[in-house]
């Protein structure tokens, strides 16, 4: 942000208009900025943005989640129990006084006398002591190992008084575990997705911008064509023709496929622009000329000079497909329960007076704010720092 | 420009032929039929209906046709005017879609102008009090925007009005002018309820808009004709709103071309949150239930819809830019 | 430096921007008279500061830009005639933006401005933005206001006017453009024409009918022009006097005569040795000035030359800054070459 407001000022005053971005800095800069890369010129116009560096360090967290949601779930998410429904969140203390000895209050549970329903009340007189790298239920780390270590857990396994730190939902599943899960299935669509509209889009993209004539043609067409679809209608059109008894892998890789149908056209788009643009340049023409085939001039000449902004247009992409999973899956088009993601928790919200005895049940769209957030953040640093020789 | 807009008209009803049949095999695609699913709700419900019922009902609606044949029966009652009949409520879609067709664009339309009404003077502002105190609060309120799901915040506001004012703000109308006739009240009536879902609509787009207006305003008053507009003598406000604002409104006028598209299929899903009558849930509901007909109809006025869209936008462009106007006359 | 007959006497000027990494001093105590029906030339490299002063006498310096000090006086019309006896106003007292300034901006200073192809709204007709000049300064009618647009579209020479007023900048070629923004700035018959960079954009045939147009409409208005360039070679077919900038700073000025044929700044005289002319020996390289300009935030103390200077003298060019003396009869030099009267801490 503070480099966009430097440009803009300069180009604004007629005294510093001739001279190049930077400062007293400049001149010791200069070598190490020639002789640098793309992509290290790139990491260091991001690496200012403080705000993005940030944001990126919340992505990470994120996906080290959806690596192993187990470990952070304190619960399996599938457990229910009826009677433990509609648990308040326990808020997590790290001191107990000023010793390092964390706890949550306990709930107590009162039948209600009118409706006969089971209600929680925080007690915080009552602390349930914590432990960090606690045991509880068996899972396997990516698929090779087997362990039962969790980050978090009652110090005494086998106590009576569980923690729930976001609460429970009505069926008295925890909503703390649940969300890791949902975690890893929101951000591993949205993921996917951008990845297939990459590959379509590069490649689609590509060939059009690259060998133009009848193929680029029929490729602008369909593009056009397909932009012209209302996206969310479609898409669920789309979603209710999958077949009901489908697994929820399936139903997943089919999401996924959906959602990139209609995204990869603006990347599509933009890599022909690029392409066309690029085609004109002298260095394509020299390695033309050179002798290189067609392909190594794509993939080594054309598609490394704009491969930094594909990455921050995908990188803005993927906050799109997220909202998208979400919105469908919260309309029950979308990903399908017994499968976990933010959308399918978020149905549990969808009753107002639900929504008014358990607020907690929302913690899934703040997560969806969250993550949206940081791409965008991020996005933006690195079509920012895209840009490393200034605009 | 004329021409190009002729050229998109006769483009139109080839465009929509397209679209339904992408639109008619989209609503055939699941397995089974509208029956099947009917006959298992039924199951559910602990009745049934007899095998004799079920080939009437299926030759009633065409359903032991094959594919094509179907379609061209749904094309045949199109060109004339019809929609068909909806296989859950017995009715004709045309009398169905009717009154939440106007409402769905009525909603659109409100959360159009909504966001064009806070966009512009709040980009506006941002561009003109760089860095200032407000330029700030409108960037967070921007990224805050744009990554809210606009069923989220519609969740949030219907919480908020509920668990502290014990009120609830769904619907478009007063439970006593839901079924009225048209009348000056319903009107107002509509009026009173329809902000606040076209505020939740079109909060992204606001934030997004803001933005746009925002960068492009700035860019414009880095150009040479603002200093000799200046050096005209011309007050600084005036020349603002004159020049730069002209022009940086220019791109956005583009933008409706996707924008008003966006704002018809997004009401979908905030109609659905806050239970409001208009094609959203309809269709929802017509796809769930397999009621191929019905949502097919609704797909393809969406569709209609989001061409239509784009055209106004075209054509706006071309009455605001005389550069975009003259060409190629 | 008669303060009794000069037009615009600019005294100590000071143009500051304030950015985030420093303080860049565009402008950094310049002084000169302008009198009236005088065309008076400033040249200098690009970032000399020599527009940002020209939009500080219009007051139309863009944040983070900022006047810090000094005076610009100008005779202000009071009367139909330009006698003496208008009064003085100093313009750094006005706010930019208040009605005194803005009567004043277009009114009586015009700007021709750098670049004529951008200068004109792309979506506004070129009839409008005149029409509005005139009825921003003069009491008349919207059909009054276009009657005098069409006389100066004659006046500047541009074919079929009735038309061109209806038609928006970029249906007109270059030179028709250069025409009409003259056209523009001299709608309401300013006393003070700047000129900045007219004709950089433009083909050498235009320029020297744009700079034939200049000096013609000069003569028949009697209106003083500050005309600012880079190419010297329009400097010395157009002005009656040369100021010589440096980053921020002037070096030299004096009469075209003087500066031409008798430079007495070593930055004037390198300027000078680097045109080419049609006399010089073939085939051997341009002398040119060398060293390039110093960032603006790096500017070296002392006198701003001296690390290009050939002539410096170490020890004191590079400590002290030389003021602006009078040397010889109207010849202004700031340079310890020839006198040592340095600029006040």
């Amino acid at each position: 942000m503070t480099n966009d407001e430097m440009t803009s000022a300069k180009t604004k005053n007629d005294p510093v208009e001739e001279v190049p971005l930077g400062s007293v800095f400049a001149a010791k800069a200069e070598e190490r900025v020639s002789v640098a890369s793309n992509w290290k010129l790139v990491w260091w116009r991001f690496r200012k943005n403080k705000l993005a560096v940030i944001s990126a360090l919340v992505l990470i967290a994120f996906y080290i989640i959806v690596l192993v949601p187990d470990f952070f779930a304190t619960q399996d998410p599938e457990a229910t129990e009826a009677k433990l429904a509609f648990i308040p969140t326990q808020g997590l203390n790290l001191f107990d006084g000023t010793n390092f000895s964390p706890w949550v209050p306990a709930v107590v549970g009162k039948r209600n006398p009118v409706t006969l329903r089971m209600e929680f009340k925080i007690d915080e007189t009552k602390k349930v002591p914590i432990r960090f790298f606690t045991e509880g239920f068996k899972y396997k780390v990516l698929g090779l190992f087997e362990t039962n270590i969790h980050l978090i857990g009652p110090q005494d396994p086998k106590s009576a008084d569980w923690i729930y730190l976001f609460g429970t939902d009505r069926l008295g599943r925890d909503q703390w575990s649940r969300m890791m899960y949902g975690t890893r299935t929101s951000m591993t669509v949205g993921l996917v997705s951008v990845i297939l509209s990459v590959i379509f889009g590069v490649l689609l993209g590509g060939i059009s911008g690259y060998f133009g004539g009848w193929l680029d043609l029929i490729i602008q067409r369909l593009i056009e064509l397909l932009q012209s679809l209302p996206t969310i209608p479609i898409w669920l059109a789309m979603t209710a023709a999958l077949p009901q008894d489908w697994r929820p892998e399936q139903v997943f890789f089919a999401i996924t496929i959906i959602l990139a149908f209609i995204g990869w056209t603006t990347l599509g788009r933009e890599v022909r622009g690029r392409f066309l643009s690029l085609r004109e340049e002298d260095f394509v023409l020299a390695a033309d000329l050179a002798g290189c085939s067609r392909f190594r001039i794509i993939t080594r000449h054309m598609v490394p000079s704009f491969m930094s902004h594909i990455i921050a247009s995908s990188t803005l992409a993927i906050p799109v497909m997220i909202i998208s999973e979400t919105s469908l899956s919260f309309l029950g088009l979308g990903i399908r329960p017994p499968a976990i993601s933010w959308g399918v928790l978020l149905q549990e919200a969808q009753n107002i007076q639900t929504l008014a005895l358990a607020p907690w049940l929302l913690s899934p769209g703040i997560a969806v704010i969250i993550a949206v957030l940081a791409f965008n953040l991020v996005g933006d640093g690195l079509r920012d720092a895209a840009d490393p020789y200034g605009h | 420009m004329l021409r190009f807009i002729v050229q998109r008209l006769l483009l139109l009803p080839f465009l929509l032929i397209l679209f339904s049949i992408i639109v008619f095999w989209l609503v055939q695609a699941p397995p089974g039929d509208f029956l099947t699913s009917y006959i298992a709700t039924l199951a559910s419900g602990g009745s049934s209906i007899n095998e004799a019922q079920v080939e009437a009902l299926k030759r009633q609606f065409g359903l032991d046709q094959p594919g094509y044949v179907q379609y061209l029966l749904w094309m045949e009652s199109i060109s004339k005017g019809d929609l068909g009949l909806s296989l859950e409520y017995q009715r004709p879609n045309t009398e169905l879609i009717g009154e939440r067709l106007v409402l769905t664009i009525a909603l659109a339309l409100f959360a159009f102008f909504i966001t064009w009404a806070v966009a512009i003077p709040a980009g506006i502002y941002s561009a003109t009090h760089q860095n200032s105190l407000l330029d700030y609060f409108f960037a967070v309120l921007n990224y805050i925007g744009v990554a809210t799901p606009n069923f989220m915040l519609a969740l949030i506001l219907m919480w908020i009005a509920f668990s502290n004012f014990g009120l609830s703000i769904t619907g478009l109308f007063s439970p006593e002018y839901i079924q009225a006739p048209w009348s000056g009240e319903r009107v107002v009536d509509l009026l009173k309820h329809i902000w606040l879902p076209a505020i939740v609509l079109g909060i992204a787009g606001t934030a997004r808009l803001t933005r746009v207006m925002r960068a492009n305003l700035l860019d414009e008053l880095n150009k040479p004709y603002v200093v000799s507009a200046r050096a005209k003598g011309l007050s600084e406000w005036k020349l603002v709103w004159k020049y730069p604002v002209r022009l940086a409104i220019n791109p956005l006028v583009s933008t409706i071309g996707w924008y008003l598209p966006q704002l018809f299929s997004g009401s979908l899903i905030v109609a659905t949150v806050m239970n409001l009558q208009n094609i959203g849930p309809l269709l929802l509901r017509a796809l769930t239930q397999q009621d191929m007909y019905l949502a097919g109809s609704i797909l393809l006025i969406y569709c209609f819809l989001t061409i239509v869209g784009t055209l106004i936008s075209d054509v706006l462009l071309a009455l605001v830019d005389p550069r975009i106007r003259m060409e190629g006359v | 430096m008669n303060n009794q007959t000069a037009l615009l006497s600019v005294r100590d000027l000071q143009v500051h921007f304030l950015m985030d990494e420093g303080v860049v001093k565009a402008v950094d105590g310049v002084t000169f008279d302008v009198h009236a029906g005088q065309i008076f030339g400033i040249v200098g490299e690009s970032g000399c500061g020599k527009s940002v002063t020209m939009k500080a006498v219009l007051r139309i310096v863009e944040p983070p830009g900022k006047i810090v000090g000094g005076e610009i006086l100008w005779r202000h019309r009071s009367k139909q005639d330009g006698s003496a006896g208008d009064p003085v106003v100093d313009l750094v007292k006005f706010d930019a933006n208040s009605k005194a300034m803005r009567d004043i901006r277009g009114a009586e200073i015009a700007l021709i401005p750098q670049e004529p192809m951008a200068s004109f709204s792309p979506v506004h007709t070129i009839g409008d933005q005149i029409i509005e000049a005139i009825l921003l300064h003069q009491d008349v009618s919207k059909r009054a206001a276009r009657q005098i647009a069409l006389q100066m579209f004659k006046d500047v020479g541009i074919p079929i006017p009735e038309q061109r007023l209806d038609e928006y900048s970029w249906q007109l070629s270059g030179g028709l453009r250069q025409r009409a923004i003259i056209a523009m700035a001299l709608s309401c018959n300013p006393r003070l024409l700047i000129a900045d960079e007219p004709t950089t954009a433009v083909d050498v045939t235009t320029q020297a009918q744009v700079l034939r147009l200049l000096r013609r409409l000069q003569a028949q208005r009697n209106a003083a022009i500050i005309f600012i360039t880079h190419d010297l070679g329009v400097i010395a077919q157009m002005a009656d006097y040369v100021m010589v900038m440096y980053l921020g700073l002037v070096m030299e000025q004096g009469t075209v005569n003087d500066i031409f044929h008798a430079p007495k700044h070593p930055y004037t005289q390198a300027l000078l040795r680097s045109i080419p002319t049609i006399t010089m020996t073939p085939r051997i390289s341009l002398p040119t000035i060398s060293g390039s300009i110093p960032h603006p935030f790096n500017k070296p103390r002392g006198c701003p030359f001296h690390p290009r200077c050939e002539k410096a003298i170490t020890g004191k060019c590079d400590a002290r800054t030389p003021a602006l003396q009078l040397i010889g009869e109207k010849q202004l030099v700031s340079c310890f070459l020839y006198h040592d009267a340095e600029v006040a801490a």
